[in-house]
């Protein structure tokens, strides 16, 4: 609604200076797909020939699992929430589901995943929406359980073993042609569904009124409570949903596997344009963000820089990013 | 000495109304130390072996952690968060130990030093962009997390190093009594000539003021950026001394971070801290995490699974902030 009246507003100064401000402010996604292309350039300046179809596709094929979690923080975000679990969440789905399919089958497996993910992720939301608990501490409490429980059920399953199931690994790593990678046929349903829920329906609309100002949103009748704790079970299931392919991806099943990407979620929807404070932001950019993050990483490592580079970069790409918007947006 | 308590005692004695104040104002700490209270007991009973050794490696293992938790409470105190605590210790050990490395003790008293300024040089870093970029402190201190821990991995690729043996000693062994770890005499020695004189300064005064209504403190003349920057440097000291203590008790350095920062963070809230800033102190969260650890080491008594332990530090952690914001609700109701 607030994007109808801006975008009317800023309509006729679109060619001057403030209007690329404007531009920026209403439209991030187009200055980051311009880091992007000039990403893409770098790296084929460092490497030459770098660049080309199958070199695309793994990008692509890196940034997905990590664009989904990502999806996580935003919608969370955009409530001025959190979700520090998806990491454990992604984990423990990716591992029960490798314990499970030996024996009981795949399908038990995803729906056990399933559902302790959307169990986590009520009990998160009651918290946070009934009883008021800052999701930071909330999630972060629930992803000790997770992480724990997760444990409990690696020693119990020691004699089983465990195996990423063949299904996962196809779709996780396997690419058609060499070139478009099969994770899109999860991805692209998901990114739409995302998408149009935050702009096209009823709750998307209330998950920015939330985030842009709780007593407002109060006051007009919305029941946040029962927005959280659909927001923060959606939130768990997504983060399940990235845990089955990083685990195809790597075909690790192991009870930390998606741990390390918890952070780099966070700074995909940060460096996407999703405040942290709430009420702006949206999946789009989100997308756009992880595939940056992918082309950083793999930029760095095709250099031979050392791991240690890789995350001095990270992090003040990441600062340089926020404080860029932060500048363009704080002057309306 | 004797007569100030005196003083104190008559002046509580005389108005009813203060010590039930005082009691109300500290009573999320005082359940703490009841809580600690009975922990101690129960572990006596399950555990009757449990003496002195036992507190010795208790308070040794909280060490890092505990200044961990103080160094977070001096950001929250001044509505900021910081997530880099745990890539700062771990950046302040692996250099402590690199340059402890085969050399003589003397030239140590210089490495210690020199680690706490630079503690406090990465805390006004952290400040300072938190202030200039206007960005919200989660995310600057987020990227800083990177950036710590890739210097860190610059420094030392793989955990190694050394440590001066009188560093060493500082945090084994026993003093006085053997009931007294030396380990939490440092904690208590460094909690005394660093946090409690700030505390009562102007500049803690201002702390709390920024913390509580930055708008409110501008207005009454505190500047708020300087403060802020100020406040983090004390959370990149503290973090220094965290990780001093890392390369004191492990005897090298460690590149990774370890759970620090998340768990430091958690403790503080168990501790009594507002997240919302202007609220809390040191103590609540030093005793937050004596608490959790013991919890871990009697479920070891019990013999149940360790992994359990971690789930309960979740439920514990979730549950008494729930019970906290409900009590708040309450009070907010009538």
């Amino acid at each position: 609604m607030s994007e109808v009246a801006t975008s009317t507003r800023s309509r006729p100064r679109l060619l001057t200076a403030g209007g690329w401000r404007s531009l920026i402010r209403e439209r991030p996604i187009v200055p980051l797909l311009g880091l992007l292309a000039l990403l893409v350039v770098l790296s084929e300046l460092i490497r030459p020939g770098i660049v080309s179809p199958n070199w695309a596709g793994v990008m692509v094929r890196a940034a997905i699992p990590l664009a989904i979690l990502a999806g996580c923080q935003t919608i969370t975000m955009l409530t001025a929430g959190i979700d520090l679990s998806v990491g454990a969440v992604a984990s423990m789905s990716g591992f029960v589901v490798a314990t499970l399919v030996g024996g009981p089958g795949l399908g038990v497996g995803i729906a056990v995943a399933f559902g302790v993910a959307a169990i986590v992720g009520f009990v998160t939301g009651i918290g946070v929406g009934i009883f008021r608990v800052h999701p930071l501490i909330m999630t972060l409490g629930m992803s000790l359980v997770v992480l724990g429980l997760a444990n409990v059920w690696q020693i119990e399953m020691v004699q089983t073993g465990a195996g990423v199931p063949d299904a996962f690994r196809q779709l996780g790593a396997g690419m058609f042609f060499g070139v478009v990678p099969r994770s899109l046929l999860v991805f692209v349903p998901l990114a739409i569904l995302i998408i149009l829920v935050l702009n096209r329906t009823g709750f998307g609309r209330l998950l920015y009124a939330i985030g842009d100002n709780p007593v407002a949103s109060r006051l007009s009748g919305v029941r946040s409570w029962q927005v959280l704790i659909v927001l923060y079970v959606i939130s768990a299931v997504l983060a399940g949903v990235a845990g089955f392919l990083y685990s195809g991806l790597t075909n690790v099943a192991s009870v930390t596997l998606a741990d390390s990407a918890l952070l780099p979620s966070v700074a995909a929807a940060v460096i996407g344009g999703t405040s942290i404070l709430g009420g702006r932001g949206g999946f789009g950019g989100t997308i756009v963000g992880a595939l940056i993050l992918a082309v950083i990483s793999s930029i760095l490592s095709s250099l031979g820089y050392p791991e240690a580079v890789r995350q001095i970069l990270y992090g003040a790409i990441i600062v340089f990013v926020a404080a860029a918007y932060t500048r363009i947006t704080s002057e309306a | 000495m004797s007569t100030a308590v005196t003083d104190q005692k008559e002046t509580i004695a005389r108005s009813a109304g203060g010590l039930g104040a005082a009691v109300r104002r500290n009573g999320w700490t005082l359940g703490l130390v009841g809580i600690l209270a009975l922990l101690l007991v129960f572990t006596r009973m399950i555990q009757p072996t449990y003496g002195p050794s036992g507190v010795q490696g208790l308070a040794i293992s909280v060490l890092p952690l505990a200044l961990a938790a103080v160094a977070q409470t001096c950001a929250v105190i001044a509505r900021g968060i910081d997530l880099s605590v745990g890539s700062m210790m771990a950046l302040t050990s692996v250099i402590s130990a690199r340059l402890m490395e085969d050399q003589s003790e003397g030239f140590a008293v210089l490495v210690v030093i020199g680690v706490l300024l630079l503690g406090l040089v990465l805390g006004a870093v952290n400040g300072a962009l938190v202030v200039v970029t206007r960005v919200p402190d989660i995310v600057v201190t987020l990227a800083m997390l990177f950036v710590w821990a890739g210097c860190a991995l610059l420094v030392l690729n793989t955990p190694g190093g050394g440590s001066a043996e009188w560093l060493r000693g500082l945090t084994q062994g026993s003093i006085i009594s053997e009931w007294v770890p030396k380990a939490a005499v440092v904690l208590i020695v460094v909690i005394a000539v660093i946090w409690i004189p700030i505390r009562r300064s102007k500049l803690g005064l201002s702390l709390f003021a920024i913390g509580s209504d930055p708008l409110a403190a501008f207005r009454s003349g505190v500047s708020v950026s300087r403060t802020k920057i100020f406040a983090y440097m004390l959370t990149g000291l503290f973090s220094a001394l965290a990780g001093l203590s890392l390369t004191a008790s492990t005897g090298i350095g460690t590149p990774v971070p370890g759970p620090y920062t998340l768990l430091s963070v958690a403790a503080v809230v168990l501790g009594g801290v507002s997240l919302a800033g202007g609220r809390g102190g040191v103590f609540g969260p030093v005793v937050a995490v004596v608490i959790l650890s013991l919890l871990r080491t009697d479920m070891t008594f019990l013999n149940l699974n360790t992994n359990l332990a971690t789930v309960a530090q979740g439920l514990i952690l979730v549950g008494v902030v729930m019970v906290g914001s409900l009590i708040q609700l309450r009070r907010r109701e009538p």
